[in-house]
């Protein structure tokens, strides 16, 4: 009797134990949870930074002044105060450029979104070339079909489109791809020596199969007033035809039958301005492979590492969108303040005499351009 | 029956009290005892605009030379890629940058620490370069090898602020009651605040060398425990608007996350655009912010600037 009893008793305080522990464990864990909780890691959350509040994140601030001769400062106004772009404003006006994005319906969105939310509102006048209209983006239907053996097509009856619509409404015209980037005001730079009734072209000259040399089509080419007139011209006329599918090289060739001349678009010590890659392929020594078509195919000798790219650099190819807003911030927003650049070319000679007219009457500083 | 659950809830008791204690002791060690929360925010004040144009360009020189940066970076063996792209970038922009390694590496040049960890290899860098050149530079930045830092920017930021006073800038975290620097967006010492520091460097209670009892403790915030009881405390550095400067992540991750969370104002709500830091580069995107930052830009946008960097001589690639 008292066997049993004792076996009874020695279970239950085994179990007892067990529960204890049990018990403990499931304490400690809790107990832990809170603790943590409590005494949060308040981490690293990403304050709101649209909010324009700079006490923000700072909510219990009263704190004594532990550092004696600090005053606390209000918050100044907008970073961009301090700029002028007085000389951008002017190019804006004297030197008028068209722009006009090939795309596809199906890159409305994945792509010609993106450059129409960055570049592309620096254009004088920006358009969308699909295949089929779209009211709402909106897009220019030229009324072919899609695909890589239609951009001559494309190409064609967008110049004749630009031509018929909006003859008068620029100087220069320049065609690009969803995914080119383009830095307009550099652009306009380049331009601004040039008189745009002089049949002439640029780009990042390829030197093969056309005895001029022609411009590669996705780091953009760009045409004078002239030039586009004698393109349209030369279909009317048969002078040139839809001999191939491949744009540019096609191009190419019918800008050398017109007479129109392939310009030189490197800038005043020789950097290239327009780039057929995105820059850190033009940056990095030995990315593109030596026997990589396009060491065979630049006009000028080409070059990579630093002196691959112009300071100036007009355009960069094979931009996805994430690029796309990247390059926006690096050229439009980030820089290092107070730097002397090294590269200061000089202002084209028309702009030069207005920029001494201004330098007598100072207009406001805070002025920011139109399109920014 | 009874007896279970009261056995079970003795054992909860008992497991709390455990962990209370444990977690006490924990945080007694990080240094629980300077309950003065302080917290200063300075924000970013340029001189305006009469100032800048009273004052003469040489006058703009000389202030600007008086900002003297010192650059640490601290790298191991294994980050020689990243060594040798922050070498032929962002660095030449320091008024001197030196690389402290864990142990000596043939390819390059670097003081040698002769340690593995983080924190050792930290406070040694630091005592190195306060005994060293306390007399050369006013300000102390100590970078990630993944890191770009834009020295210009920096000054700027530093534009109204005396360095014998105790500063400790950059991107901060809360931790419980620690608020510190986060290694990974740099960290920014005055020559105030690296004496203060230095002067506890020997003192094991205060700035131990193996802290946190049960786990380690990241060196960043080691650094600032032992700062705290120096009297210097962190501070976020933050633009006019409110954007950090010192940045934990590349600009690449930033539009990402802005395309996704705001796609609507993706760049004007990615960053400062005077952004000290990024973090997170790989040695080819260095070389690109190297020309993006230094050459690449839109002609007919003139800034006048109240402070002078001239480009660092023998360089190619800004």
């Amino acid at each position: 009797m008292s066997e049993i009893h004792f076996r009874e008793m020695a279970s239950k305080s085994w179990l007892n134990f067990l529960t204890f522990l049990c018990g403990s464990a499931i304490g400690f864990v809790l107990c832990s949870q809170l603790f943590s909780i409590l005494l949060g890691e308040q981490g690293d959350t990403q304050p709101d930074i649209l909010h324009n509040d700079p006490h923000a994140r700072h909510a219990d601030d009263n704190g004594q002044n532990h550092l004696e001769g600090q005053m606390n400062f209000n918050a100044d106004s907008s970073q961009h105060k301090d700029e002028n772009t007085d000389i951008a404003e002017n190019l804006y006006q004297k030197v008028k450029i068209l722009c006009w994005v090939m795309t596809g319906p199906q890159n409305l969105e994945k792509k010609a979104k993106h450059v129409k939310a960055t570049w592309a509102q620096r254009c004088n006048k920006v358009l969308f070339m699909s295949s089929e209209e779209d009211k709402d983006f909106p897009a220019v239907g030229l009324k072919t079909r899609e695909g890589r053996d239609q951009l001559y097509w494309k190409t064609i009856k967008a110049f004749q489109y630009v031509h018929d619509h909006y003859l008068e409404d620029a100087d220069w015209f320049m065609k690009a791809d969803d995914d080119t980037y383009v830095i307009l005001e550099n652009l306009r730079w380049l331009l601004s020596k040039y008189n745009p009734e002089e049949p002439i072209y640029f780009g990042r000259r390829f030197k093969p199969y056309v005895k001029q040399g022609y411009m590669s089509g996705g780091a953009g080419y760009v045409l004078s007033k002239e030039a586009l007139k004698r393109f349209v011209d030369a279909f009317k006329t048969d002078k040139c035809t839809h001999s191939s599918s491949i744009e540019d090289l096609a191009l190419g060739r019918c800008m050398e039958i017109i007479n129109v001349e392939a310009g030189d678009s490197r800038d005043t010590i020789g950097k290239e301005t327009f780039h057929p890659f995105v820059p850190e392929h033009h940056l990095i020594r030995g990315y593109l492979p030596r026997t990589f078509w396009y060491w065979n195919y630049n006009y000028y000798p080409p070059v990579e590492g630093p002196g691959c790219c112009s300071d100036l650099a007009v355009s960069f190819h094979y931009v996805d969108p994430t690029t796309m807003y990247e390059l926006e911030y690096i050229v439009y927003h980030l820089r290092p303040y107070g730097y002397l650049y090294r590269y200061q070319p000089a202002l084209p000679e028309n702009i030069r005499k207005e920029v001494i007219l201004l330098r007598f009457n100072p207009r406001s500083v805070h002025k920011r351009s139109a399109n920014s | 029956m009874l007896s279970e659950s009261s056995s079970f809830l003795k054992g909860m008791m008992l497991g709390s009290i455990f962990c209370a204690l444990i977690t006490m002791l924990g945080h007694i060690r990080i240094g629980h005892g300077d309950r003065r929360h302080q917290h200063k925010h300075h924000h970013l004040q340029a001189p305006n605009k009469e100032d800048i144009l009273k004052i003469s360009e040489d006058e703009r020189m000389e202030l600007s030379k008086s900002f003297r940066v010192y650059c640490i970076i601290l790298v191991k063996p294994k980050d020689v890629s990243l060594w040798a792209a922050v070498r032929e970038t962002w660095t030449k922009h320091c008024d001197k940058a030196e690389f402290f390694s864990s142990e000596n590496v043939k390819v390059f040049e670097s003081v040698n620490m002769e340690t593995d960890d983080m924190w050792l290899m930290m406070r040694k860098a630091y005592k190195y370069a306060f005994d060293k050149y306390r007399d050369q530079y006013n300000w102390f930045f100590l970078a990630r090898p993944t890191m770009f830092a834009i020295m210009e920017n920096l000054k700027y930021f530093l534009l109204k602020k005396d360095p014998s006073q105790p500063f400790y800038l950059g991107h901060t975290i809360k931790s419980g009651d620690l608020e510190y620097v986060s290694v990974e967006g740099g960290i920014v010492l005055s020559i105030e605040s690296m004496k203060r520091l230095n002067s506890l460097l020997g003192i094991p209670e205060k700035c131990p060398e193996q802290g946190g009892m049960i786990w380690k403790i990241s060196e960043d915030k080691q650094l600032a425990v032992c700062l705290k009881y120096a009297g210097v405390f962190a501070e976020n550095a933050e633009d006019s608007e409110g954007k950090d400067v010192f940045n934990t992540k590349s600009v690449g991750l930033f539009i990402k996350e802005a395309m996704s969370n705001h796609p609507n104002l993706v760049v004007e709500g990615c960053c400062s655009d005077m952004a000290v830091t990024f973090n997170g580069l790989t040695p080819n995107q260095m070389h690109v912010m190297m020309y993006g930052v230094y050459r690449l830009r839109a002609f007919g946008h003139i800034f006048h600037d109240a402070l002078v960097f001239l480009p660092p001589n023998g360089s190619d690639n800004d």
